[in-house]
């Protein structure tokens, strides 16, 4: 094992001074498939786009498959694929002719192409579809195209960027399926951008937790997990028989308890502290509860996220900041300067 | 190898452009439209030089004695078989005021009360006034003109009358003595220029170029918007290529357009084009084109998104065909105005287009317009190329 990407302290500044990524270092496994899990506008995909030289760093380094993503552009581009939520494909095209287009940008001799061209479009199950413009299919179809596309020059390194975003169920399984497939049987080293808890686990050999531009935690999801379980907070489900508005708000004024759902009929506590458990039972039995099943649950990454950053998931858009704001922040940022 | 394979990526770049517009039956329609529309308009809405017929012209006949009502009566006459005037009669000043005012009358006529006794006493000239709508500069002009003419022939052939029994004695010709010299127009074209045929450079141009211009924020801005042109970026292709395809798709659609423009000029507007001048002419909208591309290319990749890349296109392009003498002639603009036409490439690439389709001058002719415009889409395109590449990778 050696590391086939390599960042250190990368970092994106943009106009207007919004920190996309703030002095990120780490390395990838080649051969692996390694998950970015954060919330949107963390910066996934800023350093995705930096790896892919699609953004410029503002400063710090990055190699990709042993090339610097600014001073050999051309070469890193030559062993990478990017598969983006935007998918990169033109409707009025067919199938056949969209894959042809970026197969002959990477140079592919044509006879090499339209084999490789078949061979994908079997892989995907879309022979059938090759001779149909790609604007009357459906996402589902659309991406696996999308997919193949980024496979054409049989890159070592695969950009997954939101694969599975707005994708139906069926699709996301296939799209997953087809992840775990090119890098078991192709030797793909893939990195994944998601905002999907579960995506991240179910995929991911190791993941890289994305907070405010940083990566806050870098690990396998069981050794994440497992730090959570180690640590004294845990979830717990109680199915209470007779639970009362009154109880309820006694049970979450509690210390030990951070956060509590009520998922009717089961109520979901997340708790901290030595204690918890006991204290919690005993609460919901003097106020009169009647505590019919508890069990402690398994940490998910959600977990995993909340401990190491101490928030929920949470939504912004930082690259997409409007102009007005982008505006106001370039004031903000002369006046500090004044 | 290397020059090989970019120009096949600039080639497969084109081609995606192209067969995206191929197959979008609404997008082809109009760009084929768009040259007609143009072409109609511009030759329906100029007026050629006997556009004024059968106007209407308010006459107040003030005067007591029978010259008046004789002098309207001829004029009726020659009016009618010209087909110049529709006389509409007024009783006053200000009523034929009121006709011009409310757009029922386009110029009046008006014989004051003592014409036939100024005529009868051959002390001084009899006058008559001529009234115009001068809240619209261009209708004045043209009717004050117009209404003069008519009236000093009148005038001649009275004179010429007038004279007649003393020429008869001399034997000479009465309107040799009215009339010695007069002045007689001769252009250097040699032959009879209609509006359009003076028009259709500058449609030609202004068409194709808007066609550029406009095309681009679509090729560039909003397929970096949607994201696709990710899908070029990331590919081991150079810029150069990426921009070259981009913009020779853009510069066919133009062409296509130009060409367009011609047939139409030629076919249904009458325009006679010598086939020799033909290469010239293409050559000539090439260069007009390529001197904007860079430009074009510089302004999107600046723009944040494609609105923005529209809307700068459109404040550029507008005031340009303004200046660049398609519709109004440079030499009659202000002084700081034509140093702003003449510091513009449009300007040079309708001058060269003129020159050669009107005067059918051999390129040697326009060889300066040509390296103008070289020279400035030369600039323009090295400029444009890396500011294209940061602002690919911001």
């Amino acid at each position: 094992m050696h590391p086939i990407i390599t960042t250190k302290n990368l970092t994106k500044i943009f106009r207007g001074g919004v920190k996309a990524v703030d002095n990120v270092s780490f390395e990838v496994e080649d051969g692996e498939i390694f998950g970015l899990l954060g919330p949107n506008g963390a910066g996934k995909s800023t350093l995705i786009r930096m790896l892919c030289t699609l953004t410029r760093p503002t400063s710090g380094t990055a190699t990709v498959a042993g090339y610097d993503v600014v001073k050999d552009a051309d070469e890193v581009r030559k062993h990478i694929g990017l598969v983006a939520e935007k998918m990169i494909m033109y409707d009025s095209l067919t199938a056949y002719e969209n894959l042809m287009l970026f197969g002959k940008l990477h140079n592919i001799p044509k006879e090499i192409l339209n084999k490789r061209i078949d061979d994908l479009l079997d892989l995907v199950q879309m022979s059938e579809w090759r001779d149909v413009q790609v604007g009357t299919f459906s996402t589902g179809m659309r991406q696996r195209i999308n997919v193949i596309r980024g496979l054409l020059n049989m890159p070592e390194i695969l950009f997954f960027d939101e694969p599975t975003l707005g994708l139906d169920p069926q699709s996301t399984m296939e799209v997953r399926e087809l992840t775990r497939k090119l890098n078991k049987e192709q030797d793909i080293t893939v990195i994944l951008t998601t905002h999907y808890m579960d995506e991240a686990d179910v995929l991911s050999d190791r993941v890289g937790i994305v907070d405010y531009g940083k990566i806050v935690a870098l690990g396998t999801p069981a050794e994440l997990k497992k730090k959570v379980s180690e640590s004294n907070a845990a979830t717990l489900e109680l199915d209470i028989s007779n639970a009362t508005p009154g109880l309820v708000r006694e049970t979450e004024s509690l210390g030990c308890v951070d956060e509590l759902l009520i998922k009717n009929p089961i109520v979901e506590i997340r708790t901290s502290g030595n204690d918890a458990v006991n204290m919690i039972i005993d609460t919901v039995r003097s106020n009169g509860g009647k505590i019919v099943s508890i069990k402690t649950v398994e940490p998910t990454l959600e977990d995993v996220f909340r401990q190491v950053t101490g928030h929920k998931a949470r939504v912004v858009d930082v690259e997409k900041t409007s102009t007005r704001k982008r505006w106001r922040l370039w004031r903000e940022s002369r006046s500090r300067v004044k | 190898m290397a020059v090989k394979q970019e120009l096949s990526h600039t080639l497969w770049i084109a081609w995606k452009d192209l067969v995206e517009l191929e197959r979008s039956k609404a997008r082809l329609i109009l760009l084929l439209l768009m040259p007609f529309i143009m072409m109609t308009l511009i030759s329906s809405i100029f007026p050629s030089q006997n556009a004024l017929s059968n106007v209407a012209v308010a006459v107040v006949n003030s005067d007591t004695g029978p010259y008046g009502s004789q002098l309207l009566a001829q004029l009726e006459n020659t009016s009618r078989e010209n087909e110049w005037m529709v006389f509409v009669n007024a009783s006053s000043f200000d009523e034929a005021k009121e006709m011009i005012k409310s757009g029922n009358a386009m110029g009046a006529i008006i014989i004051p009360e003592d014409f036939s006794e100024t005529l009868t006493s051959r002390q001084q000239t009899a006058n008559i006034t001529v009234m115009t709508d001068d809240s619209n500069p261009q209708v004045s002009t043209a009717m004050s003109g117009f209404l003069g003419q008519v009236i000093s022939m009148m005038s001649q052939k009275q004179a010429a009358m007038n004279v007649y029994p003393y020429a008869q004695s001399i034997k000479v010709n009465p309107i040799a003595i009215v009339v010695p010299y007069r002045a007689k127009s001769e252009g250097v074209v040699g032959r009879s220029m209609s509006y359009v045929e003076f028009m259709v450079p500058g449609i030609m141009m202004m068409v194709m170029i808007s066609s550029v211009m406009t095309g681009l924020p679509r090729a560039i801005a909003y397929e970096r918007d949607i994201g696709t042109l990710d899908g070029f970026l990331v590919a081991p292709i150079s810029r150069l290529s990426l921009v070259t395809g981009k913009v020779m798709a853009r510069v066919a659609t133009g062409m296509l357009q130009g060409v367009v423009t011609l047939i139409l000029a030629i076919i249904v507007f009458g325009v006679s084009v010598d086939a020799v001048i033909l290469p010239s002419v293409l050559l000539a909208l090439l260069l007009g084109v390529f001197s904007f591309v860079g430009l074009g290319i510089l302004l999107t990749s600046i723009a944040e998104d494609e609105q923005t890349a529209m809307m700068i296109m459109m404040t550029l392009i507008l005031p340009m065909m303004f200046l660049s003498g398609i519709f109004f002639p440079i030499k009659l603009m202000p002084n700081f105005m034509q140093t702003i036409a003449y510091s513009l490439p449009f300007t040079y690439a309708v001058g060269a287009v003129r020159a050669i389709m009107i005067f059918g001058v051999g390129l040697g002719a326009v060889a300066m317009d040509m390296l103008i415009l070289i020279g400035f889409g030369s600039v323009m395109l090295l400029l444009a190329v890396p500011v294209f590449n940061r602002a690919m990778t911001r």
